[in-house]
């Protein structure tokens, strides 16, 4: 957690001890008021007049006064570090989540980034606002407020003491009890909300088995032991404040108890300043008691802020395994694309996913790839953007090793449209034009990659045609507009090679076919590579490459595959029947 | 079984005072909270009874602790009455364990009530999910009902545990040491409540400032954390297009306005603390001085000024309390209010009147549609007097491209949803005469997203079947032919499906077909696996699926057509109508809608 803190600037350091400062001076002002207090019982013991008494109680104003404007400062320095604070950590791991290849992704996964970037924040800034505060405030409070006391009778401080520790055990005790059974809680949340989503995910099935009263119970079950357990902890917490108020009640009492056997073994003169010593005294014992239960509480929030603290440091520690290369200019084979003895394995496994690939795709031909799921297709494409780096051998665009590219570059070339098709927050011109090579792409050029993508008709029949909104994740769309806006994505870039992982899956055979057609007028000098499940998406290919587990077992058109490849024969009827094939 | 579905709503994100969710109806949600506690109410007044006797013990403390320190100083020029002292002590001790007890009781007797009733909302809502029509679950979101399980049923036994009690001995506190104070001193009494009540008009006047950047802190990391969400899950594309330099100035406009917004609430909750602790010291100064110029006067005796210093803490504490607790009433009469409206969401009609029923064994196999009109919405029909006969055992298929409706067939057969007009006959009865319990239980339903659970392979596969041995389930794997890949499973049988294990697609899917054929029923629904799955398990699965249907009345949702052109009927779908139907050899020669959609995916 500590390690976090070096993300203070020097300046934020300086408002830090001018805090510390503050804070001393705000301590000092609240703990002068009793002592006011006892100059007026003094007087009042001794008899004094009306002007005597109101300068006292000026003064005490003044100290009320005083500690408030310090204690707002404070307030207003601790919410400008932490916010400040929370603001650097926030970009910090933003840009960090950003330079990330698809390999770190997968090893945090998405989620739990998008956790570690803000709830585990949040968390941290909370501690951190807290902790300036009550952190700093509650041990000098306690040392100081015990100073003033101890002199002025052992006795007093002794049994201060003793409360103090009772109700540090009690804490402690109980959060050791209570803490670990906080955790089960959240977990047995997750469980009944996981019961809860699997009916609503099933509900056509849960119905059609008659298996309402089965859910139910299942559910019920999780029910009563998180209401269970939920009662346990709130029953053991519930001794907290009782004993909390008995003890301070008792300990107020304790003392004049005490104060008035010393009052009565004291000389004559002494028995005033014992009286309101006493007096006062209890108002100290009370910020004792106070800072104490204060300092319980960081303790208790400390673990959950360390172990967020940890969360964000994993994600800082980690470098992006790829490396940005320099090369920017360009060659002449333009979208010439070339595996060569690729083989790809995830750094932690035994297993290779792809295992010596070769091919070429030159400039302008369709290169496709097919096999069953796990094959490693969309692996062996995903190795062309970079997303991952080869484990041996070497991907080569136009002749030069895509590792030395510039990244920005690189990505230039290509068009790529993913399995899942993506969609971000804004216009569809906006999501048409994404990203930094799209910032030249004029609307008519977005109408035209939207023509050619076959999403004209739908895109104009929305409210506000090009420029109506996308929400985030793409919800207003259905699966099949967003691919056909995805692939409008790649077109309206121009790019050298095409990327297509699966991108026509949820694209009905007639719109598939339509769309396949005008691709192929729109960008015949572009190379393209396509990842397919079904035979008709890539019949025409140029070439195809068969995977089977990694392995690459057949290379060739369709007509040379149908005959020597088995495995792409067994693909190809299992989707055609055999007269069809035949009618080819 | 994925968690996409479950944004976190940015709902009580932080700390301070939380912006108050405000209900629409504040009156009617707690006269229905009221209705659904009926069979606590016993439990709960004795525990607000205890909670106000509580509070008033604490009242009666500073008085006798006064009447302590008169004793004292009366004692210190002619030595203390230690009998008196004793005496005091003593009461005052016994006083301090009654309201302790009194305190730890309330406390549990309302842990009980807020945890019983928030188990009993649960339970509620889980048995109201299984008797809501599917329509409502096609217009609302499973974050939403997830939200109203969790989020808001928690905060309803949150506040409810918390803050009832404390309201309740809040306000006794409060009224209770108003009474005291005026009895003890009435000047006194004036003094220490307007130092407060000055102290508290500035304190409200920051407050309903504080509001204003709190919601707007919400929204801003709402629209900041949309932002991290949206690009850490596009991360392919954002890299692929060079969209990180946009995405970064994005991210930077919207933390900054967080930064903005946060600082700003932070700043002003976190001076409640300090303001609070400048009332409760004003009030001491106010009381401390014209206390001691009273007692100058010889009007009090010094002990009431002890009284006062105590009083004055009872009195100001309580208000921020009352504050704070009409606030979190706020907040979960609109949670409740949310919750309720689930529970009384409208159910499925009643079939208490149902008096027949088919026996599975006897079902013959035939279903006749009779002029069936439905739509989903009354002014919008999407099958429009659709009539045929389906005799015993053959199959039906119903193929179009997506989103044209296919599944609206299953939902009439399975009597998700009710026809508008026209019947459907199963055995010659209408459906309308069936319980819905009866017709499930004569259909084998095997849907395209394979629904499995986080349980064993055994559990998934007998599901709410009892009596099912292992000897029958293998015997439905090894149909299916998954036989294998189960036992070289780890556990076999036992191995636990969870969220994220390698198992595939179609492997699920084959899953799903052996608990059909374990149901075992005279009737067939049958969804085809979509292009997620490769090819070659497609093949077992389509195997799987065939012998499914035999001697079975099937019907099945086509995705690719080569498999469905030896079907008895083939029903052609588009934009939710039924635009053709035949089988595959008249409809070829028709040369409609679906010989072109048949021949489409031949083309080159």
């Amino acid at each position: 957690m500590f390690k976090l803190f070096k993300n203070f600037s020097k300046k934020d350091c300086g408002i830090i001890i001018f805090c510390i400062i503050l804070i001393c001076f705000q301590v000092w002002l609240d703990l002068k008021l009793p002592d006011y207090m006892s100059n007026i019982t003094t007087l009042l013991q001794k008899g004094t007049d009306v002007s005597e008494i109101l300068e006292q109680g000026f003064y005490m104003l003044l100290c009320a006064g005083g500690s408030l404007a310090s204690a707002i400062s404070v307030g207003y320095f601790a919410s400008y570090l932490s916010s400040s604070f929370s603001r650097t950590i926030r970009k910090k791991i933003f840009d960090k989540v950003q330079s990330f290849s698809m390999e770190e992704i997968k090893m945090f996964s998405t989620s739990s980034l998008i956790t570690r970037t803000t709830n585990d924040v949040s968390n941290m800034e909370m501690i951190i606002g807290m902790g300036l505060q009550l952190l700093i405030k509650a041990p000098i409070t306690a040392i100081w407020a015990i100073c003033k006391i101890l002199d002025k009778g052992w006795q007093w401080s002794a049994i201060t003491g003793v409360a103090v520790i009772i109700l540090l055990i009690m804490v402690i005790t109980l959060m050791i009890i209570v803490l670990p059974r906080f955790k089960i809680v959240q977990k047995l949340i997750d469980n009944i909300n996981g019961f809860i989503r699997e009916n609503l995910k099933g509900i056509r099935v849960v119905r059609a088995f008659n298996a309402e009263g089965y859910q139910e119970e299942k559910f019920e079950k999780g029910n009563i032991k998180l209401t269970n357990t939920q009662l346990f902890n709130q029953r053991t917490m519930a001794i907290m404040q009782p004993v909390m108020y008995l003890v301070m009640n008792t300990l107020t009492l304790a003392i004049y108890f005490v104060g008035a056997h010393l009052i009565e073994e004291a000389a004559m003169f002494d028995k005033i300043t014992i009286f309101s010593n006493m007096v006062v005294f209890t108002s100290y014992a009370m910020q004792v008691i106070m800072s104490f239960l204060m300092l319980a509480v960081i303790f208790i929030m400390y673990p959950r802020a360390s172990v967020s603290a940890e969360r964000i440091n994993e994600v800082l520690d980690t470098d992006s395994k790829i490396l940005d290369g320099d090369v920017s200019e360009d060659n002449y084979l333009e979208g010439e694309v070339e595996f060569r003895n690729v083989s790809f394995k995830y750094p932690d496994s035994s297993e290779y996913i792809l295992k010596d690939i070769s091919f070429v795709a030159r400039k302008g031909e369709t290169v496709a790839f097919i096999g069953s799921t796990g094959s490693g297709k969309s692996t062996l494409i995903n190795l062309v953007p970079r997303f991952y780096d080869v484990t041996d051998g070497e991907v080569l665009i136009n002749g030069v090793n895509v590792k030395n590219y510039k990244l920005e570059h690189l990505h230039n070339k290509l068009g790529y449209v993913p399995q899942k098709a993506v969609m971000f927050n804004g216009s569809i011109k906006y999501n048409v034009s994404y990203g930094d090579s799209g910032k030249n792409i004029t609307i008519d050029k977005v109408k035209e990659a939207i023509k050619v993508a076959q999403g004209k008709e739908f895109v104009e029949k929305m409210t506000n045609g090009y420029d109506s909104n996308i929400a985030q994740g793409g919800t207003n769309v259905s699966g099949g507009q967003k691919q056909r806006l995805a692939i409008a994505r790649a077109i309206a870039k121009d790019p050298e090679i095409y990327i297509f992982d699966d991108s026509f899956s949820a694209l009905d055979y007639k719109t598939d076919y339509l769309l396949r057609n005008e691709l192929k007028k729109y960008t015949k000098d572009a190379t393209c590579l396509i990842v397919a499940q079904r035979i008709g998406t890539i019949i025409n290919a140029d070439k195809i490459l068969v995977l089977d587990h990694g392995v690459c077992v057949g290379m060739g058109t369709h007509k040379e595959l149908l005959k020597n490849c088995n495995i792409y024969k067994e693909i190809a009827y299992s989707q055609l029947s055999k007269e069809e094939l035949e009618n080819e | 079984m994925s968690n996409d579905e479950v944004k976190s709503k940015p709902r009580n994100v932080g700390r301070g005072p939380n912006v108050a969710e405000k209900p629409h109806n504040f009156k009617s949600a707690i006269k229905k909270m009221v209705f659904y506690l009926k069979k606590f109410l016993p439990l709960i007044v004795v525990s607000l009874v205890l909670a106000s006797l509580s509070a008033v013990l604490s009242i009666i403390g500073p008085n006798k602790l006064s009447d302590l320190t008169d004793v004292i100083t009366e004692g210190i020029m002619k030595g203390i009455d230690f009998e008196a002292v004793k005496s005091i002590s003593i009461f005052l001790l016994c006083l301090y364990f009654t309201s302790a007890l009194f305190n730890y009781i309330q406390t549990l007797i309302m842990t009980n009530v807020a945890n019983n009733f928030a188990k009993d909302l649960r339970s509620r809502i889980s048995k109201k999910i299984n008797r809501l029509p599917l329509k409502y679950f096609d217009e609302h979101s499973y974050g939403d009902i997830l939200s109203r399980v969790t989020n808001d049923v928690d905060t309803i036994g949150i506040t409810m545990h918390n803050s009832l009690g404390s309201l309740v001995s809040a306000i006794t506190l409060f009224i209770g040491s108003i009474i005291m104070m005026f009895v003890t001193n009435w000047i006194m009494a004036i003094t220490g409540i307007l130092a407060s009540i000055i102290g508290f008009v500035f304190m409200s006047l920051i407050l309903s400032k504080s509001q204003k950047y709190f919601s707007q802190r919400q929204t801003e990391l709402g629209k900041l954390n949309g932002h991290i969400e949206e690009i850490y899950s596009n991360h392919n594309v954002v890299k692929a297009y060079n969209g990180e330099k946009e995405a970064s100035e994005k991210f930077d406009k919207y933390n900054q306005k967080v930064y903005e917004s946060n600082r700003k609430s932070q700043f002003l909750s976190g001076m409640m603390q300090p303001i609070m602790g400048f009332v409760g010291n004003l009030s001491y100064v106010a009381v401390c001085v014209v206390g001691s110029i009273l007692v100058m006067n010889g009007d009090i005796k010094f002990g009431v000024i002890v009284a006062f210093m105590i009083y004055v803490r009872l009195f100001t504490n309580p208000l921020s309390q009352i504050a704070q607790g009409m606030n979190n009433l706020q907040s979960t009469a609109a949670a409740a209010e949310r919750v309720f409206e689930f529970i009384e969401e409208k159910e499925m009609s009643s079939e208490e009147v149902i008096k027949k029923r088919l026996h599975k064994s006897k079902v013959k196999g035939n279903v006749v549609f009779d002029h069936v009109k439905f739509g989903y919405n009354s002014d919008k029909i999407v099958i429009n007097d659709f009539s045929c006969n389906v005799k015993k055992g053959q199959k039906i298929a119903i193929v179009g491209p997506t989103g044209a409706g296919k599944t609206t067939m299953v939902n009439l057969l399975m009597k998700f949803y009710e026809i508008n007009s026209g019947d459907i006959l199963i055995d010659g009865e209408s459906i309308r005469e069936l319980s819905r319990e009866n017709i499930h239980d004569l259909f084998i339903m095997v849907l395209q997203d394979t629904w499995l659970f986080e349980g064993s392979i055994r559990d998934n596969i007998k599901y709410n079947k009892e009596n099912v041995t292992d000897e029958e389930i293998m015997d439905a794997l090894e149909v299916v032919g998954v036989d294998h890949f189960v036992k070289s499973l780890p556990k076999g049988l036992d191995y636990v499906l969870t969220d994220n294990d390698s198992i595939s697609a179609g492997q699920k899917q084959l899953l799903t077909i052996a608990r059909g054929m374990i149901k075992d029923a005279p009737f067939l629904i049958l969804d085809e696996a979509t292009s997620s799955v490769d090819t070659r398990t497609e093949e077992l699965v389509q195997k799987a699926m065939d012998k499914l249907t035999e001697g079975r009345t099937s019907f099945i949702i086509a995705h690719r057509l080569s498999t469905i052109k030896n079907a008895d009927l083939i029903l052609v779908m588009k934009d939710g109508n039924i635009i053709e139907q035949g089988n595959h050899k008249n409809l070829m020669e028709k040369n409609g809608f679906y010989a072109d959609l048949y021949n489409s995916q031949f083309k080159k």
